[in-house]
C-alpha cells in the first residue's frame, strides 16, 4: 500500500490540489457575492501588484509632464489663439443653450419631473487592468479610504466607463461596460426605445431587449436610462453601429462605446447623485413675448396725476409692478421674508427682487409681499398694506 | 548554500534562487496586467503561463511544477473579477504536465520549446474553457483563429523568454 502511495504520490497531490480548487470554485459560484469567500486572496494579490502599478504610473506621468510642460511647447501660441476663438464661439452657444435650459426647467417643473444630478465626482487615475480578456476591468488609484464604494458609476467626459465592483483600501476594481457580466439600462436618444447594454464575449457591446419590429437607425446615440439606479439618466453610452435581426424576437444591435475603453487614463467616479425636482430659474427671461415687449415702443397709460402725460410716465417693464394691469391677475399674499408661496416660483425669487423697495411702505414691519404668478401678470411681486396674511401653503415643494 | 525548493534527484535539474522564484512570477502577472492596459493587443499573450512552463520544464519536478502553476494561476485569478480558481486549475495542470514532459524530453532545444509551448497553450485554453463553461457557466467565446494566433505568438515569445530565464537557472 505504501509503495502504491509513494509511486503515485505526485498524481495524488495533483488530484488533491485540483479538487481543492474546484471546491473553492463551487463555493464561490454558489455564493452570489464573492466578497467574503475570496476577498482575502484578492486583497493580497492587489496589495502585491498595485504599488508597482502606482509607481509606474507616477513615473510615466512625471516624465510626461516634464516633457510637455517644459520642453515640448511648440505651437502653444497658435493653439492658444484657436482656443480663444473656440471660447468665443462657445459663449455664444452657451447663451442660446441657457435659454433652452431655462425653458426645459420650467416645463419640467410644470410636469413635476424628478431629475438625477451628478452632484459630486472624484477624479481617479487608471493604474492597470486585470490582464485577462475574459475579465474586462481596470484598476483605479482610489479606494475605500477615499470614500469609494461599490456600484458607483465611473465616467469620462466622453461617456460611461463602468461601475466600481471591488473596493480595496487604496485601489478599486472597475468593471467596464464591455465586460460580458456588465449590464446597463439604456435608452436610444431619438426613438426612446429602452434596452440593456451588455458586453459580449468578443469584447464588443450590444443593446439587448429591443423588439425586432422596432426601427433603429445606425448612428443613433445610446444613453443611460437611469433604470439601473447606478448610472444617472442621460449619460452617453455609445452609438449604434450595426442593426440586424436577431435569432429570437429581439434585434441584434451593436454599439460603439462613447468612451475609449482601450485608452483610459483618467476617469471620474460619481460619488454622489442627487435626485431633486427641477425648479425654473425666474431670474432670467420669462417669455419671448416679454422680451419683445421690452423692445417694442409702447403707448404710455394715462396717469391720473399727470393728465398731460408728459411728466412721471413710466414705460411698463416686464417683471416689475409697473407693468401689472389692474384685474389682470389675482395676487397671492405671502408672509414677508419667507418662501411661503404655494409654488416653486415664489421660492426662487431672490429677496432683492421683491417689490418692497419700490413701494412707499417698503421695509415696514408687518408689510405683506404679494406674489403674482409671473406668467399671468408681468410683475413678480407687489406690495400692499398688511391686511390678512395668507398662511404658508402645505404643498410647497422643498 | 542557497536555499531552493527544487529537488536534486533528477539528472540535469536546474533550480532558481528564492528572489527569482518570487519576483519572476510576480513581475509576469504585473506586466500582464500593465501591458494589457497600455497595449491592448498584448492580451493575446499569457506571460504567467510562459513562466509556469519555463519553471516547470527547468525544474523537472512534478510537485514543484504543479504548485508553481497553482500559485501563479491563483494570483492571476485574484486580479480579475471572476471566481478564483479558473486560471489556477488550468496552470496547475500545465505545470504538472510541463514538468512531466521535461523529465523525458530534451527541452533545451528551441524547436522543442516552441512545440511544447504551443501544446501547453492549447492544454491551458482547453482546461480553462471547460471549467469556465462547465463549472462556472461563463459565456466565454472560443475562436479557433484567435486561439491559433495566440498560441503561435505565445510559442515564439516563449522561446525568447526562456532564453532570458536560462540566465537565472542554476545547475544543482
Amino acid at each position: 500500500m505504501e509503495s502504491v502511495l509513494g509511486r503515485y504520490r505526485n498524481l495524488i497531490v495533483l488530484v488533491a490540489v485540483l479538487f481543492v480548487q474546484v471546491l473553492g470554485l463551487a463555493v464561490q459560484v454558489r455564493r452570489t457575492t464573492d466578497t467574503d469567500s475570496s476577498r482575502l486572496i484578492r486583497v493580497w494579490a492587489v496589495t502585491a501588484v498595485s504599488p508597482f502599478e502606482k509607481a509606474l504610473v507616477w513615473l510615466q506621468t512625471s516624465t510626461g509632464n516634464i516633457w510637455h510642460n517644459y520642453f515640448y511647447l511648440r505651437g502653444v501660441r497658435s493653439e492658444n489663439r484657436e482656443l480663444r476663438q473656440q471660447i468665443e464661439q462657445m459663449r455664444i452657444e452657451q447663451v442660446r443653450m441657457s435659454q433652452d435650459a431655462d425653458q426645459a426647467r420650467r416645463l419640467q417643473a410644470l410636469l413635476a419631473f424628478k431629475e438625477q444630478f451628478i452632484s459630486q465626482t472624484m477624479a481617479a487615475q487608471v493604474i492597470g487592468s486585470s490582464g485577462s480578456e475574459q475579465s474586462r476591468s481596470i484598476y483605479i488609484d482610489k479606494g475605500e479610504r477615499d470614500g469609494i464604494k461599490s456600484d458607483m458609476a465611473v465616467i469620462t467626459a466622453d461617456g460611461v466607463v463602468g461601475k466600481v465592483l471591488h473596493v480595496y483600501r487604496s485601489v478599486s476594481l472597475v468593471l467596464l461596460i464591455s465586460d460580458q457580466t456588465s449590464g446597463v439600462g439604456a435608452i436610444l436618444e431619438k426613438s426612446r426605445l429602452q434596452g440593456i447594454l451588455r458586453g459580449m464575449p468578443s469584447g464588443e457591446i450590444g443593446l439587448e431587449k429591443v423588439m425586432s419590429d422596432e426601427q433603429v437607425a445606425a448612428g443613433e446615440m445610446v444613453l443611460t436610462s437611469g433604470g439601473d439606479r447606478i448610472f444617472p439618466k442621460g449619460l452617453a453610452l455609445g452609438r449604434v453601429t450595426q442593426v440586424s435581426p436577431g435569432s429570437d424576437l429581439f434585434l441584434n444591435i451593436r454599439v460603439k462605446p462613447a468612451a475609449n475603453l482601450s485608452k483610459l487614463e483618467e476617469v471620474l467616479v460619481v460619488t454622489r447623485i442627487d435626485e431633486r425636482q427641477a425648479t425654473p430659474d425666474l431670474t432670467g427671461p420669462v417669455r419671448a413675448a416679454d422680451i419683445l415687449a421690452e423692445r417694442l415702443p409702447t403707448v404710455p397709460p394715462k396717469s391720473p396725476e399727470s393728465p398731460s402725460g408728459t411728466q412721471g410716465q413710466r414705460v411698463p417693464v416686464p417683471g416689475t409692478a409697473d407693468s401689472a394691469k389692474p384685474g389682470e391677475a389675482k395676487p397671492k399674499t405671502a408672509v414677508p421674508g419667507g418662501a411661503t408661496g404655494n409654488n416653486a416660483m415664489a421660492q426662487k425669487i431672490p429677496a432683492s427682487s421683491t417689490a418692497a423697495g419700490n413701494s412707499p411702505e417698503g421695509g415696514a414691519s408687518g408689510a405683506v409681499v404679494v406674489k403674482v404668478p409671473q406668467k399671468a401678470a408681468k410683475p413678480a411681486e407687489t406690495k400692499v398694506p398688511n391686511t390678512e396674511p395668507e398662511p404658508p401653503a402645505q404643498d410647497s415643494p422643498q | 548554500m542557497a536555499i531552493t525548493y527544487t529537488s536534486g534527484e533528477q539528472v540535469e535539474v536546474y533550480r532558481f534562487g528564492i528572489p527569482a522564484t518570487i519576483l519572476v512570477p510576480l513581475a509576469a502577472v504585473f506586466l500582464q496586467a500593465w501591458l494589457t492596459w497600455k497595449l491592448p493587443f498584448f492580451s493575446i499573450f499569457d506571460l504567467p503561463l510562459l513562466i509556469t512552463i519555463s519553471f516547470a520544464m527547468a525544474r523537472r519536478s512534478q510537485m514543484a511544477g504543479l504548485f508553481t502553476g497553482a500559485f501563479i494561476g491563483l494570483f492571476q485569478d485574484a486580479l480579475t473579477h471572476q471566481p478564483i480558481g479558473l486560471y489556477g486549475i488550468a496552470k496547475t495542470v500545465v505545470g504538472f504536465g510541463a514538468s512531466s514532459l521535461g523529465i523525458k524530453l530534451d527541452v533545451e532545444n528551441a524547436g522543442a520549446r516552441l512545440l511544447l509551448t504551443l501544446f501547453f497553450y492549447a492544454v491551458h485554453e482547453v482546461v480553462y474553457f471547460t471549467i469556465a463553461r462547465g463549472l462556472v457557466s461563463l459565456h466565454v467565446q472560443w475562436s479557433w483563429s484567435r486561439e491559433l494566433w495566440s498560441g503561435v505568438a505565445n510559442a515564439f515569445l516563449g522561446v525568447l523568454l526562456y532564453a532570458v530565464l536560462d540566465r537565472l537557472k542554476q545547475r544543482t
